[in-house]
């Protein structure tokens, strides 16, 4: 790992993946501006796995939507890999919440989908690719099931086989988990950590589930609303693979939950 | 098979009783021909020739009038859905001509084209055109956003993006908007060839048309049925493997949508 170039030949601290400086963003409509998200600054490494955790409103989703180039911020900047973000592409992958996925294409059509848009593959390579990914899911079997054929988990696994495929640099998922029943979100949780443990990919996860964000996360951010901030970082100590229902995880649950109140405002009247 | 056979069973049964009606000698019949005089028309005109060159003319004029319509009203739906001068000029040009009986062209096809193969086309494609763009524009906006946003993080944009994700996830109304256009453009082409005679051809219009002219009923119902039938076997030939894909695809059950 001493690779070095350092003018001094000391090893140098590896750069962040990610670096969010300054980002501000308004909505504005013509009757009101609503100020989304305040001077949010932030790094996050290589392979790191962070979480962004808040109530509804502190603009967590818009944040991810900046980094992933969806949006424009209206002050700061966003650069990945040293580069600056204009819009979207295809090193930063975003994994929606429900039905993303291209109903009139299978599951191994939609894998394919993201790796066709990576130059230099052949047909071969993408193909393998896309069963690849579908195996380390789980889905293997169902690669040529239509859409509308699996069940809500099942989607959400062929999602994250999407989004994983073409390699993206950073990877964020916007609730990917929130609409799905309880058992079949903490198997996610279990497949998406063993697949973190051997990918190591640098992912930006939103919810608003603070158990989901300390089980998965290596480091929990805390927002508020109005405006959008960041409040807190928690790192999370603890050995992966971990349980949701262990009890040294309710302890950070209980922690960040009872600072995420002291954020939320009553509202006035 | 159940199925089919039922059905036969049913128009069995429907010509059997015009049969009945015909033997009770209460209507004349140059107003109400028997099913075997209708049968019979229909078996000299497949003899001699006439039927299936009329059932030729009307479905190429159908066929390259439904075509160019096509040609013309996808692209201009896409265009008004996702640009505001075209929805606002071209889109509500469409709205209203939408709703102008495709009849309505006839006077004026004949004026600007004469008794013309053009005449034909030009009303086809009037009836076609409209359907078409409101259907393709309304699915185009009716996409749920979320599949462009995930196209372009994927890297999918410009014409890959509308070829690849717009154009597919707006399929089930497209076809909705194809039948429909194609229902319109059957419907303004058999009023135009009832109204016009073009010297170029001699389309099923025609031939209902001077069915008309000689007295002969079982000419004009032959021709009828022969319409009837058409119309059927397009919408199965024509949308039948798109409304199958739509159903395994999709799990849509387009018949019901």
């Amino acid at each position: 790992m001493l690779d070095s170039i350092g003018s001094q030949g000391l090893p140098q601290p590896r750069p962040p993946k990610l670096i969010v400086d300054g980002v501000s963003k308004w909505f504005r409509t013509p009757r009101a501006s609503v100020h989304a998200l305040d001077d949010i600054n932030l790094a996050v490494g290589d392979g790191e796995f962070i979480c962004l955790v808040g109530p509804s409103g502190c603009g967590k989703s818009t944040l991810l939507d900046i980094i992933a180039g969806l949006t424009r911020a209206d002050a700061g900047r966003v650069t990945a890999d040293g580069q600056l973000v204009e819009g979207p592409g295809r090193h930063r992958l975003v994994m929606f919440q429900e039905s993303a996925l291209f109903p009139w294409l299978t599951a191994f059509g939609n894998v394919m989908f993201g790796l066709k848009l990576v130059p230099g593959l052949s047909r071969a390579e993408r193909q393998a690719t896309a069963l690849r990914y579908l195996r380390m899911v789980g889905l293997e079997r169902f690669a040529h099931a239509n859409i509308h054929e699996l069940s809500g988990g099942m989607r959400q696994r062929v999602a994250f086989a999407r989004s994983l495929a073409p390699d993206p640099h950073v990877l964020l998922m916007d609730e990917p988990l929130s609409a799905l029943d309880a058992l079949t979100r903490e198997q996610l949780y279990a497949d998406i950590q063993r697949i973190q443990q051997d990918r190591r990919k640098t992912i930006v996860l939103v919810t608003h589930n603070v158990r989901e964000a300390v089980c998965l996360g290596d480091r929990v951010i805390l927002l508020s609303p109005g405006p959008g901030r960041i409040r807190e970082s928690f790192p999370i100590h603890l050995p992966r693979p971990r349980d949701v229902n262990s009890i040294q995880l309710a302890e950070y649950t209980e922690r960040i939950t009872s600072a995420l109140k002291g954020y939320i405002v009553p509202e006035t009247v | 098979m159940k199925r089919f056979a039922l059905a036969f069973l049913f128009f069995l049964a429907l010509a059997g009783a015009w049969q009945l009606m015909v033997q009770t000698g209460r209507w004349s019949p140059v107003l109400l021909p028997s099913p075997t005089d209708v049968a019979a028309y229909l078996w000299s005109a497949a003899q001699d020739g006439t039927l299936f060159a009329a059932i030729g003319v009307t479905l190429r004029r159908l066929l390259v009038g439904y075509a160019i319509g096509l040609a013309i009203g996808l692209p201009l739906g896409l265009l008004s859905s996702s640009v505001r001068f075209v929805e606002d000029t071209v889109g509500v040009l469409a709205l209203g001509l939408q709703t102008l009986p495709s009849v309505c062209w006839v006077p004026l096809a004949l004026i600007w084209f004469g008794q013309t193969e053009g005449a034909m086309l030009f009303v086809v494609i009037m009836g076609t055109v409209w359907s078409v763009m409101i259907a393709t524009d309304t699915g185009a906006r009716t996409i749920p956003r979320v599949y462009a946003r995930a196209a372009r993080t994927m890297g999918s944009e410009g014409f890959h993006k509308w070829t690849r994700v717009i154009l597919p996830a707006a399929l089930p109304h497209l076809i909705t908007g194809m039948k429909q256009g194609w229902a319109f453009a059957w419907r303004s082409l058999m009023a135009a060839e009832i109204y016009v005679t073009v010297l170029s051809g001699f389309g099923l219009g025609h031939l209902l048309h001077y069915g008309r002219e000689l007295n002969a009923m079982d000419q004009v119902i032959a021709v009828m049925l022969v319409i009837v039938a058409i119309g059927l076997l397009a919408d199965k030939a024509l949308f039948g493997p798109w409304e199958h894909f739509l159903h395994r695809r999709w799990g849509i059950n387009a018949r019901e949508a």
